[in-house]
């Protein structure tokens, strides 16, 4: 964990450009959104301005709220984050959550006598899974472009998801499905729990395993990677496979949480996970990403809106400031990129 | 204007000032002096040729003429006008000097018509005046003698020779004082590269400045009027083609004796460990059979584009190939997949180490670990310790000069880069070693590294393969030459029968009737 001796100068420099912001401060940004974890200071930084300027964010009900919400996100920014570093994308999460949520929501419909829960929820994970193996198969193996791969994708699960239930919301659904989400352990929510347990399994898998490092070498340069014996396809198909089987844990627990199955769920969501896998510091151009930059962008994402709600700042006023987060963290890594290019061959 | 003694102007045209004037020219890359002090004078009217080995510093004094990259150090004169030191390519067009490349610059999806006039389309307020597009078009492509060339065309539709010919045109049409044609001659068939030469003659008698690079000698022969011959990046001599035959002009290319900057005594090979049967990599004409002994060293000799590199590629499973096996200690490999030659114990280094080798943002660490992974982690896992003391032992020796282990690869220079890349293949524990261009880019002390290296792996009972450009390190290297010549393998020298002049001489295209047309491959692999 050496990131973590260079996260306290690079808080420093954070939390300074805001009052005034200019061109020197980009780069202090920079610093930090550059580094996997160099959000962390900017998310103490929003918590402690919140805490200060409203008397609820600090309070159990909305921290525990607050864990609902950005769970959903964080489950998706790390579903994101694996194809991201394979330099792949993967715009078919959010429309994977909605046909997931839908096909666990008609498993367990009570008035047609459901299946056991456990089953909806194996049927709902193997059917995130396929779709997600599918774009992987298209990827690694037919070759096409993961962008068109997964843009496909992202319409065809929508528009089956639709199919399949008519466009109608699926309702109401039994007490043990909605528990999924709703309950607790130790106090803190399910929803928590999960978004933690995703986190720290996907990072041990990332910087532990040898396929974690396999996914960074593909993501780095596929072609080197092939000429030193790494099987490339099977990489990339695992990689959108777990992103697949991921969205589709963010669909169940979204539909469980929401108490029901609504096939426009998740619509939108992929872009909230690239924004989270961004500000957390991945390059869409592969190799660079780690799971817990892309929880604490998912937290930024999530604290910025729920603060805004707090704050009765205007949501649209919200967005903007996201898209312009984006872009801030995006240009800061790039701007760095040069400076790093420009000094290496002089030294 | 003051000249050098080396200003010999061209034999048919000796009162014609010079066009364009080149003085001193060097240019570094970092350690290495790809141009040292180069004089090169062209005068209108004349084919002058460009000659010297892979390397001799050729592609880099026509960048520095194109402005491609910016010289360091001289003078550079276009019509007496001193050219600055950091001219643009768009700027040095604008003055007279156009190339035409080896691999061409169209636009393949465009039509010819947009190609030739990109850049300079005939416009009014920005919407293109398709009418005068066409004229213009139609009367560049006159000039070359392609009149009547559907001008609706995409440049894709068209054949190779005549889209050097749509090149050439558009050179042209920016009135061009010089024209550079780098290697032209590569791609084409013997027919058409006929045809080539005598347009570049038309070119000669309309007053064009032509500056000629070929590795084929006989092209020098038939079309040059004055050759001047680069050696390491420094000027060897300019002088009428007249005065030379083909051997004196290969004697003037190499012209260097071996020193020492190669490991001496070789011990005696033991049995065979790469067995290469009947294999057919993409486009090779007739299977092709090697056989490398353990602690053998053997080089592949051939020029760019003989196929040297895809037989490397095949001998790794890297491309499909037409049948034919690969055995290693006796053991066949199953083809067609690296992983599986990996694991074999076959490595390949390959010649572009940006394009198909590191891995730059991940540490020089990793970069190591990469391919002997399951030998580094324990059941899938990363095992820190392990990989640190791994990767420290697959290092050691290697004179690999870094700062931490976990900084990224792409902060290494040429040469270490080159070092962490053997290092990735002695982590493997590889048997055999396949090295395409293993010194390419790569500094002088780094180079003698290097072939120590390769001595010492060989030494150490590895079978290993060299592809080089480069003909002293491949003789001062190998226990044995192969020659490779139109992707077949056509002769077998060993280190003591072996000559520059042989091995040039052997890989050289004969010229006329015995060239295989490869304008369409003969055979093609799925």
């Amino acid at each position: 964990m050496t990131e973590v001796t260079t996260a306290p100068p690079s808080k420093r420099r954070g939390r300074d450009p805001r009052p005034e912001p200019g061109a020197d401060e980009i780069l202090g940004l920079g610093q930090i959104f550059s580094r996997g974890l160099g959000g962390i200071p900017v998310l103490l930084v929003l918590a402690f301005t919140l805490s200060l300027t409203t008397d609820t964010f600090l309070t159990g009900t909305n921290l525990d709220n607050l864990g609902r919400q950005v769970s959903i996100y964080a489950i998706l920014g790390a579903a994101q984050l694996l194809v991201i570093i394979t330099a792949g994308i993967d715009l078919s999460v959010g429309s994977v959550v909605g046909i997931a949520g839908v096909v666990a929501a008609k498993a367990v419909f009570e008035t047609t006598g459901g299946l056991p829960i456990v089953w909806a929820v194996l049927l709902a994970l193997a059917v995130g899974a396929l779709a997600g193996l599918i774009n992987g198969v298209l990827v690694a193996v037919v070759r096409l472009p993961p962008f068109i791969v997964t843009l496909g994708m992202m319409g065809i699960a929508r528009g089956a998801t639709l199919l399949i239930t008519d466009g109608r919301t699926v309702q109401p659904l039994p007490e043990g499905f909605s528990r999924l989400a709703g309950g607790s352990v130790f106090g803190i929510a399910n929803l928590t729990w999960v978004m933690l347990i995703v986190t720290v399994a996907v990072a041990f898998f990332l910087r532990r395993t040898v396929w974690g490092r396999y996914l960074y070498a593909v993501g780095s340069n596929a072609e080197s990677a092939r000429l030193t014996g790494v099987p490339v396809r099977a990489v990339q198909i695992s990689a959108y496979t777990l992103s697949g089987l991921l969205a589709a844990l963010a669909g169940l627990l979204l539909a469980s949480r929401l108490g029901n199955g609504v096939p426009t769920a998740g619509t939108g969501y992929e872009l909230q996970a690239i924004a989270a896998c961004v500000i957390g510091g991945a390059s869409l151009f592969g190799a660079r990403g780690t799971a817990l930059g892309a929880l604490v962008g998912a937290l930024i994402v999530g604290t910025l809106d729920n603060g805004g709600t707090l704050l009765g700042i205007d949501p649209f006023w919200l967005q903007i400031l996201t898209g312009v987060l984006i872009l801030v963290a995006v240009a800061s890594e790039h701007l760095q990129k040069l400076r790093a290019r420009g000094r290496a061959p002089s030294s | 204007m003051p000249t050098s003694q080396t200003a010999a102007p061209g034999t048919d045209a000796p009162e014609v000032p010079p066009v364009l004037t080149l003085r001193k020219i060097s240019k570094r890359y970092g350690a290495v002096r790809a141009l040292d002090g180069v004089d090169l004078d062209l005068h209108p009217g004349s084919v002058h040729c460009l000659a010297g080995e892979n390397g001799a510093g050729k592609s880099t004094l026509i960048k520095v003429l194109t402005g491609a990259v910016s010289r360091d150090s001289g003078d550079y004169e276009i019509d007496g006008d001193q050219v600055r030191r950091n001219v643009t390519p768009a700027e040095s067009r604008g003055f007279g000097v156009g190339v035409v490349y080896q691999e061409l610059s169209l636009l393949p999806q465009l039509t010819v018509a947009d190609n030739l006039c990109m850049g300079a389309f005939p416009s009014r307020a920005g919407v293109v005046d398709r009418r005068r597009q066409r004229k213009a078009a139609a009367a560049m492509l006159d000039r070359v003698g392609l009149a009547g060339l559907d001008l609706d065309l995409p440049v894709a539709a068209l054949p190779t020779a005549t889209r050097q010919l749509v090149e050439i045109a558009r050179v042209l049409a920016n009135d061009a004082k010089v024209v550079v044609f780098d290697e032209p001659t590569t791609a084409l068939s013997a027919e058409e590269a006929e045809a080539l030469l005598a347009r570049i003659s038309t070119l000669r008698s309309d007053g064009v400045a032509v500056l000629y690079v070929t590795h084929r000698l006989e092209e020098i022969f038939a079309i040059g009027d004055t050759v001047t011959v680069l050696r390491d990046g420094a000027h060897v001599l300019t002088s009428p083609v007249a005065e030379f035959d083909e051997d004196s002009l290969i004697a003037a290319m190499v012209g260097r004796e071996i020193s020492n900057l190669y490991p001496g005594q070789r011990s005696d090979p033991g049995e065979p460990r790469l067995e290469v049967r009947g294999l057919r990599p993409p486009g090779f004409p007739e299977p092709a059979d090697l056989s490398v002994r353990a602690g053998e060293i053997v080089g592949l000799a051939g020029l760019l584009g003989s196929g040297r590199s895809e037989l490397l590629r095949a001998v790794f499973g890297a491309d499909p190939v037409g049948g034919g096996e690969v055995l290693v200690d006796g053991r066949p490999v199953p083809p067609g997949s690296t992983r599986a030659a990996a694991r074999r114990g076959i490595g390949l280094l390959t010649e572009d180490r940006k394009e198909s080798g590191l891995l730059p943002e991940l540490s020089i660490e990793e970069n190591i670990a990469i391919a002997g992974w399951r030998t580094a982690g324990s059941r899938g896992l990363v095992n820190r310790t392990r990989l640190r003391r791994h990767v420290e032992a697959a290092a050691d020796g290697l004179r690999l000069r870094f700062g931490e282990w976990s900084d990224p690869v792409s902060s290494l220079s040429g040469g270490n880069q080159q070092k962490v890349l053997i290092a990735r293949w002695r982590a493997l524990d590889a048997k055999v070693l396949l090295l395409d261009e293993p010194t390419k880019g790569v500094d002088v002390g780094a180079k003698a590294d290097i072939y120590r290296i390769v001595a010492d792996l060989a030494a150490a009972g590895l079978a290993i393969v060299v592809v080089s450009s480069y003909l002293p390190e491949l003789l001062g290297l190998c226990d044995r030459v192969v020659v490779v010549k139109e992707r077949r393998l056509v002769a077998e020298l060993t280190a003591a029968e072996a000559t520059e002049e042989e091995v040039l001489r052997l890989a050289s295209p004969s010229g006329g009737a015995a060239s295989v047309p490869e304008e369409v491959n003969p055979v093609e692999h799925r």
